[in-house]
């Protein structure tokens, strides 16, 4: 991983920014480097995939199956996070993920962080607090793609 | 007559030279003065009174080269019967122009800092002279940064310039689209979701946004939530401009008439307007 550690890193993710450094160590000794070649799907609508990802490069397509058609709602890239229902553990993925181009990203198993954050409840704090930004954050952008803020009005300047 | 007088109540006749259509709804006219007089020069951000014999006049944001002055571009949605006039022209017709009206972005001010341009839909074309006049004075400033969103990928404008803009020296051009296709390969999700991508210098950056109100509502918060000063943003404020020099009434927003002391304004003037209900 160019010559950095894990915990290097993981202190230069967004994502953790923040965290103490016996959280980034116990991050790290939880992570796994995965990489995905390009149109990789990485996993299904409805899967069980227990997995939570830190993107370092590349860009994942969040996309849902319509009848006859895919949608593509979101882009993820690098400093941003895959697959955060995995840390809850209840249910399968709400999107499909596909790798737009060859993915570089740190895995880790749901269940794992799970039982670390319920050991450690500091760390848990600051894990769930984290994810929920990130679940605030996709939920105001998707309040914003639903207003449609670019449809055509009449009388407009510009 | 006073020069400004004569610029505002005078209308000059322009000869339309190119339509160029930019999207399956939005075109660009250029035009050039068929008067003795050359058309007036213009700052990024004003606009002009487009007048179309026998339809009515439109205010129209400028979305050319403030270097070259002497043919105005305006790039134009045909949402309804005076803008679907004003986009079936032909090269050879003839169009009444009045101005150049209005503040503009305060490029002076932004010198020797980076230059954030934060655009949604067709608010990128009264940017693009922004765009322009940082290029051609490219020593004067440090990054250019250009974050552009639109619905689809239908709807983007200027496709072939974002991506020159984007090889350009110290410039990063991210563009993003609500919603993608298959085929899109870019940037899914508002364009408020570019900011990660970008590694601001809050007391080093002039912010100028342009978009739907409550796109630049959304983008000030990020803005402000990454350290940006209220007086470091410049929005610019859209409403129902009639006569273009605060005449009429028709675009008061509190205090000020969008037509004459906008439209381009600085965040700390606009705040309480902004968050006022039902204004």
């Amino acid at each position: 991983m160019e010559h950095k550690s894990l915990e290097e890193t993981l202190r230069e993710h967004p994502f953790l920014e923040g965290f103490k450094p016996e959280h980034i160590r116990k991050m790290a000794e939880m992570a796994l480097e995965v990489q995905f070649g390009r149109d990789q799907i990485i996993f299904r609508e409805g899967q069980e995939s227990g997995l939570f990802f830190l993107i370092l490069s590349g860009k994942v397509a969040l996309e849902i199956s319509a009848p006859g058609r895919i949608l593509r709602v979101q882009t993820l890239g690098p400093g941003e996070e895959l697959g955060w229902s995995s840390v809850l553990g209840e249910g399968g993925k709400h999107f499909q993920a596909r790798s737009l181009e060859t993915v570089r990203a740190l895995a880790f198993e749901g269940a794992r962080l799970r039982q670390a954050c319920e050991q450690d409840p500091s760390f848990g704090y600051a894990l769930m607090r984290q994810l929920l930004k990130v679940v605030a954050e996709r939920l105001q952008a998707t309040r914003l793609q639903l207003l449609d803020l670019y449809a055509p009005r009449a009388a407009k300047l510009i | 007559m006073s020069e400004v007088a004569q610029a505002t109540l005078t209308m000059t006749r322009a000869r339309v030279l190119a339509v160029e259509k930019e999207t399956h709804d939005t075109f660009t006219l250029t035009v050039a003065s068929a008067d003795p007089d050359p058309l007036p020069p213009f700052e990024p951000g004003q606009f002009s009174m487009l007048y179309v014999f026998g339809v009515g006049e439109l205010p129209i944001s400028i979305s050319g080269d403030p270097g070259e002055p002497e043919r105005q571009v305006y790039t134009i949605r045909s949402v309804g019967q005076a803008t679907h006039t004003l986009v079936s022209q032909r090269p050879g017709n003839m169009i009444g122009v009045r101005g150049p009206f209005g503040t503009s972005w305060p490029v002076k001010a932004a010198r020797g800092k980076d230059v954030l341009i934060v655009a949604g839909g067709i608010g990128l074309a009264p940017l693009r002279p922004v765009i322009y006049h940082v290029l051609r004075h490219r020593d004067d400033y440090v990054r250019l940064l250009v974050l552009y969103g639109a619905r689809s990928p239908r709807d983007l404008l200027y496709r072939r310039q974002l991506a020159e803009w984007g090889r350009a020296p110290d410039t990063q051009v991210l563009v993003t689209v609500d919603y993608g296709g298959l085929s899109w390969r870019g940037h899914v999700g508002v364009v408020t979701t570019l900011f990660r991508q970008v590694r601001l210098h809050p007391s080093e950056t002039v912010a100028f946004i342009c978009g739907p109100e409550i796109m630049m509502r959304y983008v000030v918060r990020q803005l402000e939530a990454r350290g940006l000063a209220p007086e470091d943003i410049y929005i610019s404020m859209e409403r129902n401009m009639k006569c273009g020099v605060g005449f009429c009434g028709h675009c008061q927003l509190g205090p000020y008439f969008v037509c004459k002391d906008g439209p381009v304004f600085s965040y700390r003037q606009m705040q309480p307007w902004m968050d006022t209900h039902e204004l």
